[in-house]
């Protein structure tokens, strides 16, 4: 019993990076219905920011600054390499994201390093015990914080102006420009916040470990999140991706206990199985809106 | 629309079969005519050409070289099976290395050593196991295709993606087929009639290479190029335009996508089969989603829905990382040891990525539309406006 809570609690973790990268991507399809495979790069280059940041003005206001330093540069890739495509075929602008991504990929690996960098968070691999369960200072760290950034989004949506002119402009395109609305400003916004969220969620992927150039492969995990939880539904992203957190780290600590003739874990490829076969059930995912064909 | 009419009149052709003109060389007075394999006497005598100059060019150029156009050769077989499926089909698909990894391991399979270290029955005739690499990767293809049914765009994307995650853990897994990660084991080594290929005799091991896939290249080439301009390659083109409006005209959409998918990975495992030929050696890393991403540049940068663009796509792709290696020569700012940055490693990844931004921002049709740019330019010289 403790061994499934410890595993639980790494789910619970691990599936707050999750949720948050999955909330870009579903902002992003909501918004332009594109999904944009950059976000693992913002990832990665988030987490090197903030590593670069964080000795000079400390942690907490170096998250913050690299926060934001990232949602302006997704705001810019999205003006010079999204703008121009806007009308054009989904599946060409989800190819140049991927192009996007190996670009920026590899401008953020290059300040990686041969020594390892650390992102200077206070949490390391410290533990408290909570009713004999050993649950890790990061862990709790990323659920509590995942927790606060998706009330505010939700928030965000619900209370302010450009966050009804983001509703409206999910809910139908023309006729919120019908209405004023800007729906370029919606479209950079949109990108920004998917920035700003993915370097959050790559300072908790990465608080503990020093920063691997493959960092951005844990980013890929919140593509079954998206497509389980249903592209268009926000709600559907945190459930889903707590959900994938947990069967991930389930998976992995009870493999040798279910599949001792396999010696590499499956944990790693649990989130694609599960994905499999909610898609045979609900090609919509769990939460998603049915498409509805017109002719 | 003329699938229902076009029997008959085929029937009554052979009658009066209609002549070109001379002189006129873009006056068809058929549907035949037009739909020919060469249309234009300017394509008959051009691929000729291109085909001899690539049969002659091993006898010319350096062996490294050589190396590398062998890739892009075999690389184009892949690229024209994903073309079949993506540009003519509109099927997005990520997962296209697992079907050239599927390729890969039947061969290597089939053809290695029943005694050594791995799985191997032995069969070392290449005519053998490419054909049958390609129909065991086909079979795979059609296994993934009713995912294909259920799924559109975006959604399909991704499925093949966890396909490729899925593949690579089972490659990785099964040691006595893929000698573990890291590890690898040997590819298939071509024994053609025989004659095997990799022995250096009156010609070099890369000369008789590059003939090998030349000559695969040209079959699998025309075999696309015919799926492309036949019934089948109406009904992909109906559902990649709108699937809903082909259905409705009586294109059986299940069918058609499972077909796409099975021709696809027949391609795709025959690519496979050769593509460590020259190298001898393959692990299950190789199988990637960067490997993907490749095949993908390789139909957006040579050109969508054609088979000359794949090729060209594909030798580009190849070249690339010769290129970049270059570039420090022009570039001093470009160092070539792997621990200072800007390196020709990263110049190299970068370039796949800001190649495939460039492209589809200004020239969408690819390397193919370049040409046709050239080839508009000078027919209408010299009223080229």
């Amino acid at each position: 019993m403790t061994e499934l809570l410890t595993a639980v609690s790494i789910g619970a973790g691990n599936g707050s990076v999750y949720a948050l990268l999955a909330l870009g991507f579903v902002i992003i399809y909501k918004a332009m219905a594109v999904i944009s495979f950059a976000q693992p790069a913002f990832m990665l280059s988030g987490a090197v920011l903030v590593s670069y940041l964080s000795p000079k003005v400390g942690f907490v206001a170096g998250v913050v600054l690299g926060t934001l330093a990232i949602a302006v540069v997704a705001l810019v890739v999205e003006r010079i390499a999204i703008r121009p495509m806007v009308g054009r075929a989904v599946f060409v602008i989800a190819i140049i994201t991927i192009g996007v991504d190996i670009v920026v990929r590899v401008v953020a690996g290059a300040f990686v390093g041969i020594n390892p960098r650390n992102i200077g968070d206070p949490w390391g691999l410290q533990v408290i015990t909570i009713g004999g369960v050993q649950v890790q200072h990061r862990h709790l760290a990323a659920f509590l914080v995942a927790g606060v950034v998706v009330a505010a989004l939700f928030a965000f949506f619900r209370f302010t102006r450009i966050g009804l002119a983001m509703r409206a402009t999910a809910l139908d395109q023309e006729a919120a420009m019908a209405q004023g609305v800007d729906v370029g400003r919606v479209f950079a916004v949109s990108w920004a916040l998917a920035g700003g969220l993915a370097a959050i969620a790559g300072v908790f992927a990465s608080a503990g470990n020093p920063i691997d150039q493959n960092l951005w492969i844990i980013a890929l995990t919140a593509l079954p999140v998206i497509i389980l939880g249903g592209l268009d539904s926000l709600g559907g992203a945190v459930i889903a991706g707590l959900a994938i957190g947990v069967v991930e780290a389930v998976v992995s600590t009870y493999h040798s206990t279910w599949f001792p003739f396999l010696e590499t874990n499956t944990g790693d490829i649990a989130p694609y199985l599960l994905m499999l076969l909610v898609l045979l059930v609900r090609p919509q995912g769990l939460f998603g809106t049915k498409e509805v064909e017109r002719v | 629309m003329s699938t229902t009419t076009d029997r008959p009149q085929t029937e009554a052709v052979p009658a009066a079969r209609p002549r070109r003109r001379w002189g006129r060389p873009m006056l068809y007075t058929s549907y035949a005519q037009e739909m020919a394999l060469l249309n234009t006497r300017a394509k008959q005598l051009g691929v000729l050409a291109v085909i001899a100059v690539a049969a002659y060019l091993p006898l010319t150029l350096e062996d490294d070289i050589l190396n590398l156009l062998g890739t892009g050769l075999v690389l184009a077989v892949g690229a024209i099976g994903l073309n079949l499926l993506i540009g003519y089909a509109g099927q997005v698909s990520l997962g296209h290395a697992f079907f050239v990894g599927i390729g890969a391991y039947t061969a290597a399979v089939l053809a290695g050593d029943p005694d050594g270290r791995y799985l191997g029955f032995g069969v070392s005739e290449a005519v053998v196991w490419i054909p049958v690499a390609g129909v065991v990767a086909a079979l795979f293809g059609m296994v993934v295709a009713p995912l294909a049914t259920r799924l559109r765009g975006l959604y399909l994307a991704i499925v093949t993606l966890g396909l490729v995650f899925i593949g690579q853990y089972f490659f990785a897994e099964w040691r006595d087929l893929s000698g573990g990660p890291g590890i690898g084991r040997e590819a298939a080594v071509p024994v053609v009639l025989g004659q095997d290929l990799t022995r250096d005799g009156a010609y070099t091991e890369e000369q008789k290479l590059f003939w090998l896939f030349l000559a695969v290249l040209v079959v699998m080439a025309l075999l696309g190029r015919n799926v492309a301009r036949s019934r089948v390659g109406r009904a992909f083109a109906a559902v990649r335009d709108r699937d809903i409006a082909a259905g409705v005209m009586g294109v059986d959409l299940g069918r058609y996508k499972l077909i796409a998918f099975t021709i696809s990975s027949f391609f795709a495992g025959v690519c496979g089969s050769l593509l460590y030929a020259a190298s001898g050696q393959f692990s299950p890393e190789q199988f990637g989603l960067l490997l993907s991403v490749q095949f993908i540049a390789m139909v957006l940068i040579g050109g969508v829905a054609t088979i000359s663009g794949s090729i060209m796509g594909a030798l580009l792709i190849a070249m690339l990382p010769r290129l970049a290696s270059e570039l420090p020569s022009f570039l001093p700012f470009v160092s070539s040891r792997p621990n200072e940055h800007p390196n020709v490693f990263e110049v190299e990844l970068g370039l796949y990525g800001a190649l495939i931004v460039a492209f589809l921002l200004f020239e969408p049709r690819g390397l193919y539309g370049i040409w046709l740019r050239i080839r508009t330019y000078w027919k209408s010289f010299p009223f080229s406006y």
